[in-house]
């Protein structure tokens, strides 16, 4: 049947809906350390929230895109993608305590560390794809999500025999800037380069599928691998370049957040894979704006709820904000609604 | 006597698409009425808003089975379905995981009723529906002459019999009137010239009205009492099929005009 | 292929992975005392291994290859048609229950206590076979039906005395109850978005049983849950375990009574059409909405009275008991054990929970063994370990 699409008008209001909560000044906090009961608006705090919530939309977005361009490609929840980002940031850390060691400069450590991050989780992603999901390609798809299931397992035991299963601390990679000082109360440098780098890393993203050969080939084969493949695109090769994309954004955000939280664990990955995962169905699984669009509502939500409400309850507030969402857009705010002829 | 379905000015637009534009039909009671036109005109269309697949932007839509009238757009397909409306599907949509029997045992899902509590006890009046199931769909396999199938699974069967299987799935839904999208769509000519007696003896043995979307002219020219033509959703021509083969604007939306050298 | 490309990829193979591995498995970093610790003798193992496995790896792959290459209309399995014959399942089913009966009396409490796990998993993989497989709704919050069980007997315990009896059919109802509440919004949900907000689901009540301390005791948990007996008896310990045993074996046998006859009713016709095809099954009269939250319901019940019984027999229940992880493992039991079949869902619901806790001898490698078991098995068997096929409805002529 040939749906309509809804204007993207509703698809504005859902994404602005969580600034509702603005309309209510003068609730009261409850975990926050001095109680005091706003009688005007504190457009500080909210500045801090706000922008709080941007950085954890930034991380949640770099490991989204991943989800989303796999599933756009091939239709499979890559369970394991919270790892890629935990073995970027294991890498990373490897390598920069190694280099550090060795005596290299900090910013050479940081950008040698980031780049080895991003060189190895790429080879994961698709190393992972070939065993994986490449012989699942026509199999049932919950069959997918299990291998994947079952290569989340590994790859967290993985790196938990290989390695420990401590907090390792995790080097503050990322300078405090001195031009910024002024500002450093309301978004530390950390945050700042986070936030910048996502979007250095969208802008990258929309050239490469919009303007790049690869990119259209990309397009193509997550609209119809069959006729993509009979027009002569190399279809592993799609996917395998996909894999890498997506692997290289997750890693890049691993190593962003380590440097900004300071450690890193092996089962870092799950709670955040699922929760990027949350933020790509919001905008619309399959869809690359989406999920930035996505994991900043979901950012922003955590924020939020934590910062005015309660921070008890901040991941019962997201997914109930999610299921919300989706009863009134069910394939997501910039989700294609599902095309069937009948 | 009132026809047993009327479609009145009904329009459908998607988003900025007219599919369906101000069409106008109505089907007696014993008729077999071809809808037919060229391809993207709007006919599987008409057939979604007439079942509850979407409701149409504006008109109406009537049925009139047993002298009562009563306004079907905008219901649920499964409501559209219980009201005696059965329809096939342009492309096969038979039940795959089951076989040829028991994807016509779900048509009589329409006339039957156990629940949950009937389905776990089986009790004897469970056991008796169950028995009536089985028959009446070997029954209508034999008519449909599907019968020596009837426990291999759907998806196995050759394309011509898939799509037999879906008029007699339909058939079990007890309907007044069956909606056949496209059924001799990839039929050789034996398989056609079956299908044109079949739908005959459905009409005249059951009583079943028929509408047919086809663009197999010799089928239509030889089943249909009426037949509509419409082009990019509009009604062009109307009638009796002597009066369609010669109508000049249905000539012209088919094969285009007649270009003098 | 010839041997000489066999071993040249096989060795580049091997270089990949010693390549890719080389951090994570020859790098050790102590930042406490600022070492470096170098594993040179895992990068050969990786090398080794990388260059035999993937030879196997390669071999298994090109044998699936040629055999799938023959055409084959689908039809029951090797499994199913052995289950088929009268012969063969008779004597089985007497020897499977004589073995069931004495097994408590045979075997050590410790492995009684297993058994029970597994077979509460079994209940509940049967469960949930009927939203996945039967139905088709992918749900990956399975697990918040099974603590509504299990809190609802402990809370009706703990606030009115409610004893196990009273309680499993509650638990059950409640469950059910949860299932409706749960499956409503979701009604328009499909494949994938579903299966995110069952998974938001299963999270929320999880987080609010977590968090809700005045209701539900918070992140401690419920003690002292007794267990279930019938007045007159006293039992020790040993003898309340076999009890239980007997208990869970009987509600198996409930189960897979019951859901039988779901599925071979109008109701289970309705639900594997809804999964075949959602219009065309429409069009047959079928009302997709009830027969959705239907779904929802008989599948959450057995959930419920799993819970029940796992409250019975820990004593003690906490939220971290139903984490994401748990819906994972029953969603493995039913694709792992061949989605659809009965039997596919109790081999895989055994073999899930009956592994690990063999491969304890394995320690610490335990896990990973068990996600490297997955996709193997997905790999090699995607259709589950019992072939993926129900048994149809065999027409009998009169």
């Amino acid at each position: 049947m040939l749906l309509i699409e809804s204007s993207r008008g509703d698809g504005l209001f859902y994404c602005l809906s969580p600034l509702l909560l603005f309309t209510v000044p003068g609730i009261p906090g409850q975990d926050r350390q001095q109680s005091r009961i706003y009688m005007d608006f504190d457009f500080e705090y909210f500045g801090l929230l706000f922008l709080g919530g941007l950085t954890r939309g930034s991380i949640y977005a770099l490991i989204a895109l991943g989800y989303t361009m796999v599933y756009g490609i091939i239709g499979l929840i890559n369970f394991a993608h919270g790892e890629i980002y935990m073995i970027g940031a294991f890498t990373g850390l490897i390598i920069a305590s190694v280099l550090t060691m060795a005596g290299f400069p900090t910013l050479a450590v940081a950008i040698l560390a980031g780049m080895a991050a991003i060189v190895y989780s790429c080879a994961y992603g698709v190393t992972m794809e070939r065993i994986a999901y490449k012989p699942l390609r026509n199999a049932p798809r919950l069959s997918a999500l299990i291998s994947a299931i079952g290569m989340s397992l590994f790859l967290q035991n993985y790196v938990l025999l290989a390695q420990t299963s401590d907090f390792l601390p995790f080097p503050s990679l990322i300078p405090d800037f001195e031009f910024w000082e002024p500002y450093a109360h309301i978004l530390t440098s950390p945050e700042l380069v986070i936030i910048i780098t996502t979007v250095v890393v969208m802008i990258l993203l929309t050239l490469l599928i919009q303007f790049t050969k690869i990119g259209k080939a990309m397009r193509a084969t997550s609209q119809d691998k069959m006729m993509a493949a009979l027009l002569g695109i190399n279809v592993d090769r799609v996917i395998s370049v996909t894999f890498i994309v997506g692997s290289a954004t997750a890693a890049i955000g691993g190593i962003l957040i380590a440097s900004h939280i300071g450690q890193i664990n092996f089962y870092m990955g799950f709670i955040a894979g699922i929760k990027a995962f949350v933020a790509a169905v919001l905008g619309g699984i399959g869809s690359i704006p989406g999920a930035v669009l996505g994991a900043l509502v979901l950012g922003w939500t955590e924020s939020f709820f934590t910062g005015y409400i309660s921070s008890d309850y901040e991941d019962v507030f997201a997914f109930l904000f999610l299921v919300v969402i989706l009863i009134f857009r069910p394939s997501g705010i910039l989700g294609r609604s599902e095309t069937k002829k009948v | 006597m009132k026809p047993i379905l009327e479609v009145k000015n009904m329009t459908m637009d998607f988003g900025g698409l007219r599919a369906i534009d101000d069409l106008n039909l109505f089907i007696n009671k014993g008729e077999i009425v071809a809808l037919i036109g060229p391809n993207g005109a709007g006919k599987t269309t008409f057939f979604n808003c007439i079942t509850g697949i979407y409701p149409p932007t504006s008109g109406d839509v009537f049925i009139n089975p047993q002298g009562k009238q009563e306004r079907i757009n905008g219901l649920k397909t499964n409501v559209v379905t219980r009201k005696g409306l059965a329809r096939t599907f342009q492309n096969i949509r038979i039940f795959t995981s089951m076989t040829v029997l028991e994807n016509v045992m779900v048509g009589c899902h329409a006339v039957t009723k156990t629940g949950v509590i009937g389905a776990i006890f089986r009790g004897k009046a469970t056991q008796a529906e169950e028995k009536f199931i089985v028959e009446k769909s070997y029954e209508i396999l034999k008519k449909i002459g599907l019968a020596k199938y009837v426990d291999e699974l759907a998806i196995n069967l050759p394309y011509g019999a898939q799509r037999l299987l879906e008029i007699a799935r339909a058939m079990a839904t007890d309907p007044f009137l069956l909606l056949l999208d496209e059924p001799a769509a990839g039929m050789n000519p034996q398989e056609t010239s079956e299908l044109d007696e079949l739908i005959l003896k459905i009409r005249d043995e059951e009583g079943i009205s028929i509408l047919l979307i086809e663009h197999d002219m010799k089928l239509v020219m030889s089943l249909s009492e009426r037949i509509y033509v419409v082009d990019y959703g509009k009604k062009i021509g109307e009638g009796a099929p002597e009066e369609i083969r010669n109508n000049p604007m249905v000539i012209k939306a088919y094969l285009g005009e007649e270009i003098d050298a | 292929m010839t041997a000489k490309d066999e071993i040249k990829k096989s060795f580049l193979a091997s270089i990949w992975f010693m390549f890719l591995t080389f951090p994570i498995m020859v790098i050790r970093v102590n930042t406490v005392t600022d070492t470096v610790e170098w594993r040179w003798y895992n990068m050969a193992l990786v090398g080794i291994g990388a260059f035999l496995l993937s030879m196997l790896w390669r071999y298994l792959l090109k044998r699936q290859a040629d055999g799938s290459k023959k055409e084959k209309t689908q039809g029951p399995g090797r499994v199913q048609q052995l289950l088929q014959k009268k012969e063969f399942f008779l004597p089985g089913i007497i020897l499977l229950g004589c073995f069931t009966l004495l097994f408590p009396h045979v075997f050590s409490m410790y492995q009684t206590n297993i058994m029970i796990s597994a077979l509460i998993y079994v209940m509940l993989g049967l469960g949930l076979n009927i939203v996945i497989g039967l139905a088709g709704l992918l749900d990956l919050g399975y697990v918040a039906f099974f603590a509504v069980g299990a809190y609802s007997y402990a809370l009706l315990n703990f606030h009115y005395g409610l004893v196990f009896w009273i309680a499993l059919p509650l638990g059950g109802l409640l469950a059910a109850l949860f299932g409706i509440l749960l499956g409503y919004p979701v009604l328009r949900l499909r494949g994938d978005y579903l299966a995110i907000v069952t998974l938001g689901f299963g999270e929320i009540i999880r987080l609010v049983l977590q968090n809700w301390n005045d209701f539900s005791f918070g992140p401690s948990g419920i003690a002292n849950i007794p267990k279930p007996g019938l007045p007159g008896m006293d039992l020790s310990l040993q003898g309340s375990t076999i009890f239980i045993f007997y208990i869970i074996v009987a509600l198996v046998i409930f189960t897979i009574f019951v859901i039988n006859r779901l599925e071979n009713s109008r109701i289970g016709r309705a639900w594997i059409a809804m999964k075949d095809d959602e219009i065309a099954c429409q069009a047959m009269g079928i009302n997709k909405a009830k027969t959705k939250l239907r779904a929802f319901a008989l599948g959450a019940m057995w959930a419920g009275m799993g819970g029940v019984v796992f409250a019975a027999k820990t004593t003690f229940i906490n939220p971290a008991s139903f984490t994401i992880w748990e819906s994972v493992i029953i969603l493995c039991t039913v694709v792992l054990g061949g989605m659809g079949s009965i039997a596919g869902v109790m081999s895989g619901a055994l073999l899930l929970i009956l592994l690990p806790e063999y491969l304890r001898d394995f320690g610490q490698f335990r896990m990973i063994t068990f996600g490297t078991v997955l996709v193997l098995m997905m790999v090699f068997r995607p259709g589950g370990m019992i072939e993926n096929v129900r048994k149809t409805y065999k027409f009998e002529k009169k």
